[in-house]
């Protein structure tokens, strides 16, 4: 078996990273998992959170996405992510605005919460918390981003 | 006759504009060389999306208790159309040719006893359709502010459509847009995005694992992938404008170029003209004496 597989990293703008690795760390939405070469074909939603890939030379990478799908097959792994930042380029400014978008999915839901049901309330104030523990996993804080009027 | 001074102002005046549009031939270039990168960056996160979103709904269309957004409310009698247009004209039949497409389906279901909504993007669509259509307008989403389509564009958009789904504002939703065939070639296209439309020869995919389960994860996927076909409309329409005005400044710059010819000719022919009057009536003149 072959002791690498593809990782393709892309956003719905364009293409982040393809790149061969040996493992991929993913945030899953129901916990971490980690996809190695040879994995069962499953496709699994995420949470946000920092994706680690470790490469054919052991050098690590990470990049922090804010939620998604994954695709693993025993050769590939797809990650489609509607935001994904390499770690290094979050800046606390970047991390902010991700804030404010979890915030306002949040507050729409809430103020909406009879047309959009509790279960969608629920996910919103968990991808909130989800993104809070992301920031504070890399150094962030999360209580400086406002919520949008 | 136009007098020789009128000629000379009238070639001064179509050389401006043939500058003009000239230089709006190469912006529109240039930014149709943006425009189609863009729309090809975004291509791979489509087709991945597409697929999986394939076998997904294969394996739950029919089924009892499908999420509505892919089984409907049962019902078509309302129709929402979100007419996607530019913010700017100058573009040849750009604009036009999506208003009339939307004009069609709307007279058809208007014909056959249905409710019609229309959502705008971009002003110059509703302008064109206020006429006629402006007190079925639902909701209008300005471009104008907008310098580069982004994903949170169509995202915002999405938000919109899908919010009102939600409150059963709708039971259909078709987006009209411009699909770029080439620079002298954009086709407008209507595309249904609520309901999902199953894609024809599609297999159930038994293949994968799925975590957490196959409804769940269909829940999450269908109104990203409304998001995911409305960012790739925009970019459709992005590069269809582009490539609209491009050759619309191009066949305006030749056509300038000719109307100079002919002014030039006209110019040459009457001052020769005057100069020929101008020597008869000496000579004759001189014979006279």
């Amino acid at each position: 078996m072959a002791d690498t597989m593809q990782f393709d990293l892309v956003s719905p703008e364009r293409s982040l990273a393809s790149v061969p690795v040996r493992e991929v760390r993913l945030p899953g939405n129901d916990g971490d998992l980690t996809a190695m070469p040879g994995h069962a074909p499953t496709i699994v939603t995420l949470r946000p959170g920092v994706v680690i890939l470790v490469g054919a030379d052991g050098a690590t990478r990470e990049f922090a996405v804010t939620g998604g799908f994954a695709e693993i097959n025993a050769d590939s792994v797809s990650l489609l992510a509607e935001r994904g930042h390499p770690r290094e380029e979050i800046t606390q400014e970047v991390f902010n605005d991700m804030m404010k978008d979890a915030h306002r999915a949040h507050r729409n839901a809430t103020e909406r919460r009879e047309h959009v049901g509790e279960e969608f309330v629920t996910a919103t104030a968990k991808l909130l918390g989800d993104m809070q523990a992301m920031g504070t996993h890399i150094g962030l804080d999360p209580n400086q981003s406002t919520v949008p009027d | 006759m136009p007098s020789l001074k009128d000629l000379k102002n009238r070639i001064g005046s179509v050389k401006n504009t043939r500058k003009i549009t000239k230089a709006m031939q190469m912006v529109a270039a240039a930014k149709l060389r943006r425009a189609q990168e863009a729309a090809e960056a975004a291509r791979p996160y489509a087709d991945r999306m597409q697929a999986v979103m394939a076998g997904l709904t294969a394996n739950a269309a029919g089924q009892a208790g499908a999420p509505r957004l892919l089984a409907g409310t049962g019902d078509d009698r309302r129709h929402l159309l979100v007419v996607m247009t530019a913010e700017r004209g100058l573009a040849g039949g750009f604009n036009s040719s999506i208003v009339k497409l939307a004009r069609q389906h709307a007279e058809r279901l208007r014909g056959e006893g249905k409710e019609v909504a229309i959502l705008t993007v971009g002003k110059k669509g509703r302008e064109q359709l206020k006429r006629d259509y402006g007190s079925l307008f639902v909701h209008h989403v300005d471009l104008s502010e907008v310098k580069r389509v982004g994903y949170d564009t169509a995202r915002g958009i999405a938000d919109e459509v899908l919010a009102r789904f939600d409150a059963g504002d709708y039971d259909v939703a078709t987006i009209f847009y411009n699909r770029f065939e080439s620079v002298i070639s954009q086709i407008p296209t209507a595309r249904q995005v609520i309901p999902a439309e199953v894609p024809e020869g599609a297999t159930a995919n038994a293949l994968y694992d799925y975590e957490p389960g196959e409804e769940e994860l269909l829940a999450d996927l269908l109104p990203r992938s409304v998001a995911t076909q409305i960012f790739a409309a925009l970019l459709e329409n992005a590069a269809s404008e582009q490539g609209a005005r491009m050759s619309a400044m191009d066949n305006a710059t030749r056509n300038a170029g000719d109307m100079i010819d002919r002014l030039t000719t006209e110019y040459n022919r009457s001052r020769q003209a005057a100069i020929t009057k101008e020597l008869i009536e000496i000579i004759s003149g001189a014979e006279a004496l």
